[in-house]
């Protein structure tokens, strides 16, 4: 139905009263609204850019790039970059390190980049401070004077190692973070096998968040749908007791789980007590894998039970009474008409519980004793231990892209708008 | 109640009592026996217990006290799913994760009935409520109307003998109500299900039911044929609820034959039919229908002085709210023909009624 005050233009196009085409108009009187929406979410949008856009893009950049020697050895990092690898190094190169160690020793920058170039081959660190020493008094040729002050630098793989180190665009720490090694020829060879830890941590740290998705989702659901089937003040009261554990500071919780699950603790003198296990062989729960499973799934439940409480409020009492009148048992009425009206939030909640344990890192640290460490808590001994920022970056560049594989996995299986927040 | 069920009633409560909370009785011994292929509508006020009675009946509540039985066969202790009764809920309950045609197999399935004959029967029981081209929709993308059908359809594909529903149209618009009103009468009539229908549209439970049970407050205040309550009210409730109604309040001065002669408070003695005016001496609301009040050209026995306070014309009749024994709020209804009076506002008139048009009803609680 047309209005009967529009006319068309000569292109056919609809005019407003004033003779513009109503499309332009309609734009125009969007624009301001647009303009205040986004005058709204500016602060906010300002906000994530700073303290969440930003620096996740320069984690990701610090994980593929490390410019420590490139920075400070700036007259010999162009000439090793430059270098094939395979001939002899030349004078200029061992000039150019030698005029670098003598700089780096001065500006006392020479212990980090011995560290640098130390990662990609082990032993070259003392390699280095030792020639920085030196290289002060030493004269042409260099590469001689190198050798003399130590015969390392006769073998071509310590110039390899230096130029991995000089090239500062490098995968080397993604091929680290999954226990491969990148060589000066650009190839990628397998670590041995005792140092290959990265790749099973990470399994372990699914398989870990899988479980204990798994026990929130168990021990959730049906805590979920008693909570539904209260009315309304039994089930806040109720409510309050599923949203205690955000409410006690972390270090009461972990002294109350020690107090429980060590083996002179509660739960064990329980178990003592009942005859399930004996004096001597009181199980471990805590400082091990046990410990950090049972401290996970404890934190982590609220964050299950919610979104499925949400969606199970929601579902009308009705449709199961049909699904009865229909001649459904009580187990077909709940598994064919209950169950799949709460799958949204068995969604929502389990990829909000996998999420967050994949990242997951205090509790892990203060339970989790030597077998319950997760990948997060290697990634936190590399940021502040080892200092080998590159490497965390990685890492976390790594866990990143898992979780949005999963979060796509979910999409494509669940459909990302079926999921249920509250 | 009043009419006997001469065959062997297929429905039957029997001293029905419910409470929720220990309390009060939201029904209050209920007694209703409905016979094979019967429409039955429960009618009354909100609150009057209407859809309780029709869940005791499904089984999702357990009555306090009384028995219900279906068939003759008590079923207190049945298990909602193994009564075999059809419901279409007021919100239509469909299960929104399946499709039209996988609601309608749900009960199939569960009956475990062969895959083909399935399909048989989803398929007819589709095309009973004209949906047949909808069958792949989620109930998501149905109109109310359409949901309505679906949900007709599903109460009836697994062909119970007894379906209950609980103002299934209560969502939709008025002339989509009115079509579907016929729609269900006359698949009532095709399959002879036995039907208890809830609704508080007195129009509704008119045009559809054989027989109505009026509820007020957990009591059946009369169970009659839709004719019969609307012209022979048992008590001032029903003939307050069911149209419109004038009343005269009184008192009874003598009893003749079922005919009461009652003094009114602002006028003249009138004779009315006892109906449920107890003995002589007892007050009475008279209670008269708007239509059947002649004006002028009175034949009845029972005249009196009516001043013309207000005319308001509908069309095919004039309603005209007139002043008759110190009442404001006395309604005659003329027809808009010319062998009727023409009233004019502030005119003074005679207004009367035959004896068998008046009857003389209790003084209910509330009703003045
Ligand atoms: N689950 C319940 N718990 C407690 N009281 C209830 C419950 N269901 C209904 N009632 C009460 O019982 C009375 C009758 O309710 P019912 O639902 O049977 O009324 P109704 O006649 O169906 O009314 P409406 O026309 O509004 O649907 C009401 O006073 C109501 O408050
Ligand atoms: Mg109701």
């Amino acid at each position: 139905m047309t209005d009967a005050t529009a006319t068309h233009g000569p292109d056919g196009l609809l005019l407003a009263s004033d003779g513009t085409p109503l499309k332009t108009k309609l734009r125009q009187s969007m624009k301001a609204s647009r303009r205040r929406a986004f005058g709204l979410v500016l602060p906010l949008l300002l906000f994530v850019l700073a303290s969440f856009v930003i620096p996740i893009i320069m984690l990701l950049w610090t994980g593929v790039s490390n410019d420590t020697y490139a920075s400070n050895m700036p007259r010999s990092a162009p000439l090793l970059r430059a270098w094939d690898g395979a001939s002899q190094p030349t004078e200029e190169m061992a000039e150019a390190m030698v005029l670098d160690l003598i700089d780096a020793r001065k500006a006392k920058t020479i212990g980090k980049v011995a560290s640098r170039v130390n990662r990609e081959q082990s032993g070259t660190r003392s390699l280095y401070t030792k020639s920085a020493r030196r290289a002060a008094k030493m004269e042409a040729p260099f590469i001689d004077a190198l050798v003399k002050a130590d015969k390392d630098w006769a073998d071509p793989e310590t110039w390899r190692a230096t130029k991995i180190a000089a090239t500062s665009l490098t995968p080397a720490y993604y091929a680290a973070a999954l226990d491969y090694k990148y060589t000066a020829d650009g190839e990628f060879v397998e670590q041995s096998e005792e140092r290959q830890i990265h790749v099973k941590l990470f399994w372990k740290t699914i398989w870990v968040s899988g479980a204990v998705m798994l026990f929130c989702l168990l021990l959730g659901y049906p805590v979920a749908y008693l909570l539904s089937h209260l009315p309304a003040k039994k089930a806040n009261l109720l409510m309050i007791l599923v949203l205690l554990p955000f409410w006690t500071s972390l270090l009461v919780r972990t002294t109350a789980w020690i107090a429980m699950l060590q083996s002179q603790g509660v739960l064990n003198d329980i178990f003592v007590w009942i005859g399930i296990t004996g004096d001597e062989q009181r199980f471990s729960l805590i400082y091990n894998l046990t410990g950090t499973l049972i401290a996970m799934t404890h934190i982590l439940l609220p964050f299950m039970i919610l979104p499925i409480y949400s969606v199970m409020r929601a579902i009308p009492p009705s449709h199961v009474r049909a699904a009865k009148s229909l001649g459904a048992t009580n187990w077909t009425a709940f598994w064919r008409v209950y169950f799949p009206a709460t799958i949204p939030g068995i969604g929502a909640g389990g990829l909000l519980v996998f999420i967050l344990s994949i990242g997951y890192y205090i509790t892990p640290a203060l339970v989790g004793g030597q077998d319950g460490q997760l990948i997060s808590n290697f990634i936190a001994y590399h940021m502040q231990k080892s200092l080998n920022w590159s490497l965390a970056a990685a890492l976390g560049g790594i866990l990143l892209a898992i979780v949005l594989v999963l979060y796509w996995l979910y999409d494509r299986i669940v459909g990302i708008d079926n999921m249920k927040l509250g | 109640m009043t009419e006997s069920v001469t065959e062997r009633p297929f429905v039957h409560f029997d001293g029905v009592q419910k409470s929720y909370d220990g309390e009060t009785l939201v029904v209050k011994n209920l007694n209703l026996e409905i016979a094979p292929g019967e429409f039955v509508t429960m009618l009354g006020p909100s609150g009057s217990g209407k859809t309780t009675c029709l869940m005791m009946l499904a089984g999702f509540e357990a009555a306090t006290h009384g028995e219900i039985y279906l068939k003759g066969q008590p079923i207190n202790n049945v298990p909602p799913h193994k009564r075999n009764i059809g419901m279409v809920f007021q919100n239509y309950a469909l299960f929104p994760h399946m499709t039209v045609a996988e609601n309608l197999a749900f009960p199939l399935q569960v009956r475990r009935m062969r895959r083909r004959d399935v399909k048989d029967k989803v398929a007819r029981a589709l095309g009973m409520v004209q949906m047949d081209d909808f069958g792949n929709r989620k109930p998501a993308q149905l109109s109310g109307g359409q949901q309505q059908r679906v949900a007709l359809a599903r109460a009836l594909v697994f062909e119970p003998e007894l379906v209950l529903m609980d103002e299934p149209l209560g969502a939709l618009d008025k002339q989509l109500r009115e079509h579907m009103q016929y729609e269900i009468k006359h698949i009532h009539e095709q399959l002879g299900v036995t039907v208890v229908y809830v609704t508080h549209d007195q129009s509704e439970a008119l045009t559809m039911s054989d027989r109505i049970a009026v509820f007020d407050d957990g009591v059946i205040q009369q169970l009659a044929p839709p004719a019969d309550l609307y012209e022979r009210p048992d008590n001032a409730f029903v003939a307050q609820f069911i149209g419109e109604n004038n009343r005269l309040p009184g008192k009874v001065t003598a009893i003749e034959n079922g005919v009461a002669r009652v003094a009114l408070d602002q006028g003249p003695d009138v004779l009315a039919l006892a109906v449920n005016c107890g003995e002589v001496g007892n007050r009475t609301v008279l209670s008269i229908r708007p239509e059947r009040v002649q004006v002028n050209n009175v034949t009845g026995s029972n005249r009196l002085d009516g001043h013309v306070r207000e005319l308001i014309y509908l069309g095919d009749h004039i309603r005209c709210r007139m002043q008759v024994c110190g009442r404001d709020d006395f309604i005659v209804k003329v027809p808009n023909s010319p062998e009727h009076a023409m009233l004019r506002e502030g005119e003074t008139c005679t207004v009367g009624w035959e004896t068998d048009d008046c009857r003389a009803l209790d003084l209910a609680p509330g009703a003045m």
